[in-house]
């Protein structure tokens, strides 16, 4: 049992509510949220220190444009934020955060992190459909059944981590049944305890990890697998490799929006391992025949090497992919089987080191004897 | 009458420690496989994956990289950092299948001219068997 307030408000409005009270009494000094644009539909995440400002703020609404530890990141890149800031992500963004502010790329003081129990969110090519509100309430529905919703992010269809880890405050959402009755807000850390003071509710424990959580976790487990055997990469080797990123157009659009692709200048984007004009020949020579643009393989297969070790499964790399490539089944299946390589959880502790960071003496004993 | 597979094998070896004990197989006039273009570097963990991905994808049938025994690096750590770099792509290339035979890390010391000579010797042999890479090979990537 965990200790938890209770608001008795539609969830989102409560939540809503709660943070507009910190920032109006000068508690939080800002807060980073999804706000709607004025176009329909649109949404963007948003450091908002103006309460009027703040009514367009959409907490809970099932997007991710962009993977929201990589934002934060953007701020605190030079040091800690200098007033306090409340911050809504979903699980996958602070375990983004996490792997960035290891990599000395964003400062974890003085936020209030709040998050929910995730149903995932929606692809953001839904965005631009005439009936995104019946869908969106189609959403709000299956995630109250604790149900697997077929329009969300295939990488969300299959994401087991949804309860999140180092939040202050996790808002409950899967299956919870009345959802638009009351906001359930449970409060994991001393922090999350002390500004949920300010929150109109009763005090109450309740379970975290219901039966309904434990049951859209079986349900994900499933359909990974099933997912992971689509992209094939297992049986047949390097055809099924070739075979897979066969479509890409090397827009690197996977590298853009991945949080943990943090590079200033990728390697790849870089002239270093771009093909002269003898290597083009030689390269003809062999092959007989050359894709141009080529190199396309070994970016995705250098990409996997330099960050699916801490590939947080959000799914944003499949989500930009002009030409629906599963980037993120790929990564994420090869970043599960690294993390087991160097018992590995990415986005658990900021203060673990990164398996490329660190070693020790006696390890891989097999490696190098042959 | 066919003619006989002949590969490209590409090696990474540390100035301090196997750079020394090709130099010492030279040298003593052991007999080494021609078949290992070889690269010098300072540090077998100034190879990073990159460097051994695209040489197997630009026309290598296999790559060697080799550097001090844990422990004797010239950098201290710098050999256990690169065995640690070389566990992740080994997965990786088990995880995508990718014939992970065709890399290989060794530790080769100085004083060790006789073990650089039977290591490249065996790994020329072994790739040879294997015949050509099929990345290498491949007009699609």
């Amino acid at each position: 049992m965990a200790k938890a307030v209770k608001i008795k408000k539609k969830t989102e409005e409560g939540l809503h509510d709660f943070l507009k009270s910190l920032l109006d009494k000068e508690i939080i000094k800002g807060v980073f949220i999804l706000k709607k644009m004025d176009k329909t539909g649109a949404v963007s995440y948003s450091l908002i220190t103006d309460p009027e400002e703040f009514k367009k703020a959409v907490p809970l609404y099932p997007y991710m444009p962009v993977n929201a530890g990589k934002a934060l990141a953007n701020f605190t890149l030079l040091g800690k934020a200098e007033q306090p800031i409340a911050a809504i992500l979903r699980p996958c963004e602070i375990r983004a955060f996490v792997e960035l502010v290891k990599r000395t790329q964003g400062d974890f003081e003085n936020f209030l992190i709040i998050s929910l129990t995730c149903g995932g969110v929606l692809t953001l090519k839904t965005i631009s459909e005439p009936d995104q509100d019946k869908l969106i309430s189609q959403y709000w529905e299956s995630v109250k059944k604790a149900e697997v919703f077929e329009h969300t992010r295939e990488a969300c269809q299959f994401c087991e981590h949804f309860l999140p880890l180092n939040a202050d405050i996790t808002v409950a959402a899967v299956g919870k049944k009345d959802l638009d009755e009351e906001c359930l807000l449970f409060l994991n850390t001393p922090k999350g305890e002390k500004f949920a003071q300010e929150a109109s509710g009763s005090s109450v424990s309740e379970e975290i990890e219901t039966e309904k959580v434990q049951q859209l976790k079986k349900k994900r487990e499933e359909l990974k697998e099933k997912y992971v055997q689509q992209t094939e990469t297992g049986e047949t080797g390097m055809k099924s490799l070739v075979n897979v990123f066969a479509p890409c157009l090397g827009c690197h659009g996977c590298s853009h929006v991945c949080p943990i692709c943090y590079c200033t200048l990728c390697e790849f984007d870089s002239k270093t391992l771009q093909y002269n004009a003898d290597g083009l020949s030689s390269d003809l020579k062999r092959k007989g025949g050359l894709k141009v643009p080529s190199g396309n393989l070994l970016f995705h297969l250098g990409r996997m090497t330099h960050m699916a070790v801490s590939c947080i499964s959000c799914g944003m790399c499949s989500d930009v992919c002009p030409v629906n490539i599963p980037v993120a089944t790929v990564f994420s299946k090869a970043g599960k089987s690294l993390q087991k390589v160097f018992d590995y959880f990415p986005g658990k502790d900021a203060e673990e080191p990164v398996p490329g960071g660190t070693y020790k003496e006696e390890e891989f004993a097999e490696i190098g004897e042959q | 009458m066919e003619k006989k597979f002949k590969p490209n094998i590409v090696g990474f070896l540390c100035n301090w420690c196997s750079y020394a004990g090709a130099d010492l197989a030279g040298s003593s006039k052991t007999q080494v496989d021609p078949s290992l273009s070889v690269i010098r570097v300072m540090c077998s963990s100034r190879v990073n994956s990159n460097l051994i991905l695209s040489s197997l994808l630009w026309g290598a049938d296999g790559v060697l990289v080799a550097g001090c025994h844990p422990g004797d690096c010239h950098y201290e750590q710098g050999n256990y950092y690169a065995r640690r770099r070389f566990a992740l792509l080994k997965k990786i290339t088990k995880i995508l299948n990718l014939e992970p035979d065709r890399i290989q890390l060794s530790w080769i010391s100085a004083s060790e001219g006789k073990r650089y000579a039977e290591i490249v010797n065996q790994f020329a042999r072994d790739i040879t068997k294997k015949g050509p890479n099929p990345l290498t090979r491949n007009s699609q990537t």
